[in-house]
């Protein structure tokens, strides 16, 4: 019989209505909304602007030539005494249209190229791309010369000179986009079904590549536009008696002494519009990640958070004794501020202990906040985070004050931290022998040479060959295996109180996860130092600890030890995870049981 | 079956890894290094074959569209024969190609003058423009990215950080001849403090360079920021964190060895960017560069100067990527890897 | 009549060997867990038998014809296995509304549906797998991760598949969802009658779910056998290296002799 063990519901899935309600306010936002009156403000100036202005534009005034603004001339006069506002009214609808031809031309061109880069066999694609990243290396500016001169100075030969030299870039990211799409599993699953290259082009790269593609040519317009105002500054884009913007500021440079407007007003114009289509883009765009947008919202969140934090004060804590514990938090509360601002709690009033020569594990499955509980033990969580907490010391530092120059260094020798990612742990930037010599000299005040000879004895405690040639090795010359270890070297090259272990063998085999846990067990009882373990794993968690903290949605469910595991848990939530583990013991001939979530509509009890 | 042992990725015991590993320690700089200026002597190629070729592309009669409708037939023909035009292109593509070797890019129907020589009298005062940008850009850039992205993390300055962005986006946004234009009625016109025109003595400078590196350096700015951000929130900060070192040394000795690679590659780019740049800039300015002379050579339809111009900017912009690939595998080990 | 052979397969990414010369066996209506570290190349074999990996050599045959090659009938033969993916999260197209992305597996069946066929034969899949069929209609994102892969078994099944490849399909989920997913997938097996291959680095779990088990090592078969004998007397030291490996609830780890 399928046991079913209750629990909250899952807090992660978003309902659709969420997603609707977020879409519609993008356009809502500043960006959209400043988007949209300044397309409309173009658009009406385009479509009506010929007919409106055109006499005003024509009008001749020999005796008023060259006049400065006025109220009657917003902009002045040119050499025949036509109004200059009119003339950059009027040139919108040419300036506009001739970047539309080039935009499209640019981004339909590099969408076909790009995606047929992307379903050609091997050689032919890497010919492909690598005649498109040849072009990208010149400038737009050359190749649209270059086609300039082959087609004539012309407003039909600018744009056929822009929008062709605009082509390569735009292959390039839609060729980037489409590969990255294709590497994906749901691609992958296509293909095992029998759908063809073309087929999965249509149902999958491009719907995805959509959006991005669309903020792209918004931009592109952008670019285009001022590309095309370039080339007739110079006088090679649009000819007389036709005039865009480009060429009224051409003709408004040459009097930029009596009359600045002449030159400033249609300058305006192209500033304005650039910004339009940038807009645009932003408002578009549903990955704001690099965007002006996402680096705003970023800082808000972080504003918000100090000032929350600074509220939270530092309670003094009692004066410490023999018998006190070596690090220790009570009534800990971490919370992050959510998407609009507004503080969700993670870890909520959790108490956790660690003596010396203790090695405690947290185990919780992800959300359950073991990881910021060992974070904010170390003292190592900062904005945005929110920490509160009636006690946080290690080693008799208080945590929640600020830290003197000598506890820091305190902190740095006696505490390390291994993380779960050994890619991203080390500097890829940095040698080994750099990252490790740091602390010996940084805190423990050793010169170069005792703190490379500290070094390489971390590396030859925790096994790994030849240490002292491998201080000039990078991190990405290490397996994963052994960047762990030479993580846990790291930490034995200060004097290690406290070791923050978290998730370390999660990215690991399970023989080398073995081998790093000798290697950690070794270092522990070598130096006395204690160990919180964090895994979501209660098997490695019983068999490697000595004490085992069970958590879940930010909370302690239990506190067991690691021996009598099985015996002692009481609780629901552990009895749950250690039932529904499949071990080398596990009665192969029943279903499993299993922790009923919300989302089991359907969940058949079988016997 | 026996199978046979491949050279590389053997299935190897994590030893064996080791020794491979350190035998291959030299070679994958060496191989890049040589695989890139492969490329650069093929892209150099190709280069010369269309600066070659542009003559023949255009549609129509060339020489009839450089002269004009209203010259004379007889100087048509013998401008035909001057530019070698009437002998069959196998023929011509040699004499181009010996030319070149020896140095010579033609005559300029134009001026009459020698290509090559009034290149090599421009161009040092082109590149000395080109190089001022990059260094203002590049050096301004640095500091303003990682700042704004510190104070974005932090919350600090939060008015401070919203002014900056927006200049920075003003920058971006507003071309380099606007700007230009802009910077000329501001301290020239209004505030008399440099001159609006010329080349040679430093006041000459001040303005073109500004003219010419503020957008690149808003754009790289912009860049450095987003990538420090990044860079803040990895794992390996987090770790130089927990080891409590100062801040300063957090920054520079951690953070910013992995901007710059980011920074570089776009640099590299922008790099590009300004040599087309100098082109606006020195038509404004009434620069004496090859810019200036590469525009009304367009314009003209000077077809020996246009080709000579466009092989000389692209030889530069080619020298200059690689430059910059060089000096990114010296000081970031992984982009041999990267490289496909 | 075995439903899947492999014999002598090898596999190379360009000048490596991934997968050398392997041999499977697995009889109709059973599940072979196939078991090993990262580089062993389990997944290789995997990605091969359904397509993705190019053969260098050797042959995959599904109830005797061989599926290997461009003609029509190694195609339809290789349409009989499916596969169920590791990451529920980049397994499923995020734009495309699961029933759709169900109805894509469809196409392996290689016949022509009408759409109203094709909608019941989703909610019937989604039935099975113990979804809301109304719900057929929504974007993977609205739905957990356990959910999710529940949508990719069914997308698999849509296939009308007679051997069914499991490729690490636990192990991007949270240990409570996990049990769901492997009761499931016992579940269909034995009411669909399929033959199924079952891959993990995590010996428990194959331990559960499979008849037999192989373990693989850089490309090879270290050992082969029916699950109970194999694990309580493994005659490999590699086999013994995995077993000892493996952390048992309650029990404190020997380190001492690694």
């Amino acid at each position: 019989m399928a046991t079913i063990i209750p629990r909250n519901p899952a807090a992660g899935s978003t309902g659709s209505a969420s997603t609707r309600t977020r879409r519609r306010s993008r356009w809502l936002s500043a960006p959209g909304i400043a988007a949209m009156i300044g397309i409309a403000v173009l658009l009406v100036i385009a479509v009506i602007g010929p007919d409106a202005w055109m006499t005003a534009a024509t009008e001749r005034n020999i005796a008023e030539r060259w006049s400065g603004a006025s109220a009657q001339h917003p902009f002045g006069t040119d050499d025949i005494g036509r109004d200059i506002f009119a003339r950059v009214m009027v040139a919108a609808r040419l300036s506009l249209l001739l970047t539309l031809g080039a935009t499209a031309m640019l981004i339909g061109g590099g969408l076909i190229i790009g995606l047929t880069a992307a379903i050609l066999p091997k050689h032919a694609r890497r010919a492909l791309i690598w005649v498109m990243d040849m072009l990208l290396a010149f400038p737009w500016l050359l190749l649209v010369l270059f086609f300039t001169v082959i087609w004539d100075a012309s407003a039909t030969g600018a744009m056929l000179a822009i929008g062709l030299a605009g082509i390569p870039s735009i292959t390039r990211l839609v060729y980037n986009m489409a590969s990255s799409v294709a590497d994906q599993d749901y691609v992958r699953a296509a293909r095992v079904v029998g759908v063809g290259p073309v087929g999965i082009l249509f149902k999958h790269v491009l719907p995805n590549i959509a959006n991005p593609l669309l903020v792209q040519s918004a931009a592109s317009a952008s670019v285009t536009l001022l590309a095309f105002a370039g080339l007739s500054f110079l006088g090679l884009g649009v000819q007389a008696p036709e005039y865009d913007w480009g060429r009224l500021l051409n003709e408004g440079l040459g009097h930029l002494y009596t009359n600045p407007m002449a030159a400033i007003g249609p300058g305006i114009a192209i500033v304005f519009s650039g910004l339009v289509f940038t807009m645009v883009a932003e408002a578009i765009a549903e990955q704001p990640g690099g965007g002006l947008r996402a680096v705003a919202k970023a800082s808000r969140v972080a504003a918000m958070a100090r000032v929350a934090s600074r509220s939270a004060a530092a309670v003094p804590g009692s004066p410490a004794d023999e018998d006190a514990p070596l690090a220790e938090v009570k009534d800990l509360h971490v919370s992050y501020p959510d998407r609009d601002g507004r503080p969700v709690e993670r870890v909520r009033g959790v108490d956790l202990s660690v003596r010396s020569g203790e090695v405690v594990g947290i185990v919780g499955e992800s959300g359950s906040g073991k990881s910021l509980t060992a974070m904010a033990l170390a003292g190592l969580l900062d904005a945005p985070a929110i920490v509160e907490a009636e006690v946080r010391r290690f080693d008799g530092v208080d945590l929640s004050a600020k830290l003197t120059a000598a506890d820091r260094k305190r902190l740095g020798v006696e505490l390390g931290v291994i993380f779960q990612d050994p890619l991203t742990s080390l500097n890829p930037a940095l040698t080994i022998g750099r990252q490790l010599t740091e602390v010996p000299q940084q805190h423990l005040g050793m010169s170069r040479a005792q703190a490379r000879a500290r070094a390489v004895d971390g590396l030859e405690a925790v096994g790994i060959p030849k240490p002292s040639e491998r201080l000039g090795d990078y991190p990405h010359q290490f397996s994963g295996g052994m960047r762990q270890r030479a993580m846990i070297g790291m930490a034995l090259t200060g004097h290690p109180r406290l070791i923050i272990a978290d998730e370390p063998t999660t990215a690991l085999d399970v023989t080398v996860q073995r081998q790093v846990l000798s290697v950690l067990r070794r270092a522990q009882h070598a130096t006395g130092a204690g160990i919180v373990f964090i895994s979501h794993d209660i098997a490695l968690v019983s068999g490697f600890c000595d004490r085992v903290v069970v958590m879940k949605d930010g909370e302690i469910v239990e506190e067991l030890d690691a021996a009598r595991i099985k015996e002692q848990a009481t609780h629901p939530y552990t009895r749950g995870l250690i039932a529904c583990l499949p071990d080398m013991n596990s009665d192969r001939t029943r279903p499993l049981p299993v922790i009923g979530d919300q989302s089991n509509e359907y969940a058949e009890v079988t016997a | 079956m026996t199978t046979t042992q491949p050279r590389q990725g053997a299935p190897a015991t994590g030893r064996l890894l080791q020794l491979r590993e350190m035998q291959q320690r030299r070679s994958p700089r060496a191989d890049f290094a040589i695989r890139r200026i492969g490329r650069l002597i093929v892209s150099l190629l190709v280069v010369v074959l269309a600066a070659f070729f542009l003559i023949h592309f255009v549609p129509g009669d060339p020489v009839r569209a450089a002269l004009g409708p209203t010259a004379p037939a007889g100087l048509v023909e013998s401008t035909r024969a001057e530019l070698g035009l009437d002998k069959p292109i196998p023929q011509q593509l040699m004499d181009y190609l010996a030319a070149l070797l020896q140095g010579d890019l033609g005559t300029s129907i134009q001026s009459g003058l020698s290509v090559t020589g009034t290149i090599a009298s421009r161009f040092p005062t082109t590149l000395s423009l080109a190089a001022l940008g990059f260094i203002v850009a590049v050096i301004g850039a640095l500091p303003i990215g990682m700042g704004a992205a510190l104070l974005a993390r932090t919350g600090r300055g939060r008015s401070l950080n919203s002014g900056v962005s927006g200049l920075l986006g003003i920058l971006i946004a507003v071309p380099d001849f606007l700007l230009s234009v802009g910077l000329i009625a501001l301290f020239s016109m209004w505030l008399g403090l440099f001159p609006p025109a010329g080349w040679g003595a430093a006041q000459n400078a001040v303005l073109p360079v500004l003219g010419l590196a503020l957008g690149p350096m808003a754009y790289l700015a912009r860049i450095v920021q987003v990538e420090m951000i990044k860079v803040l929130d990895s794992t390996y900060i987090a770790t130089a964190r927990a080891k409590r070192l100062p801040q300063r040394l957090i920054l520079l000795r951690h953070a910013l060895p992995n901007i710059i690679t980011a920074t570089l590659t776009v640099g590299g780019l922008l790099l590009s960017g300004l040599v087309a740049g100098t082109v606006i800039i020195e038509t404004v300015f009434a620069i004496p560069g090859t810019g200036s002379t590469l525009v009304s050579a367009v314009g003209t339809k000077d077809y020996p100067m246009v080709q000579g111009m466009v092989l000389v900017y692209a030889a530069m912009v080619l020298a200059v990527n690689l430059v910059v690939d060089l000096i990114l595998i010296t000081i970031d080990p992984r982009t041999t890897i990267a490289e496909g | 009549m075995n439903a899947l052979e492999i014999q002598d397969l090898q596999v190379r990414y360009g000048r490596r060997e991934v997968v050398s010369g392997v041999s499977l066996e697995v009889p109709a209506g059973r599940t072979l867990g196939l078991v090993g570290e990262s580089g062993s190349g389990k997944s290789t074999i995997a990605n091969a038998a359904v397509g993705l990996a190019p053969i260098h050599s050797g042959d995959i045959r599904v109830h005797g014809v061989s599926s290997v090659g461009r003609r029509r009938e190694a195609r339809t033969a290789r349409r009989r296995i499916q596969m169920v993916f590791q990451d529920p999260f980049s397994a499923l197209d995020p734009r495309m509304p699961i029933g759709e992305s169900i109805a894509e597996g469809l196409r392996a069946t290689g016949r022509e549906l009408s759409r109203p066929a094709r909608r019941d034969r989703v909610a019937e899949l989604l039935r099975q797998v113990d979804l809301d069929p109304d719900r057929a209609g929504e974007l993977p994102k609205s739905f957990s991760g356990g959910q999710r892969q529940r949508i990719t078994i069914a997308r698999a099944l849509a296939g009308d598949p007679e051997i069914l490849i499991a490729d690490e399909v636990t192990s991007a989920l949270d240990v409570s969802v996990q049990s769901t997913v492997l009761n499931l997938l016992r579940d269909l097996q034995q009411r669909l009658g399929l033959t199924m291959l079952f891959i993990s680095h995590n010996l428990a779990v194959v331990r559960y779910v499979s008849d037999e088990i192989a373990v693989m090592r850089d490309g090879r078969i270290v050992e082969r056998g029916e699950t109970e004998s194999l694990l309580s007397a493994p005659s490999e030291a590699y086999t013994q290296e995995l077993l000892t490996a493996v952390p048992i609830l309650g029990q404190r780890m020997e380190l001492e002799d690694v």
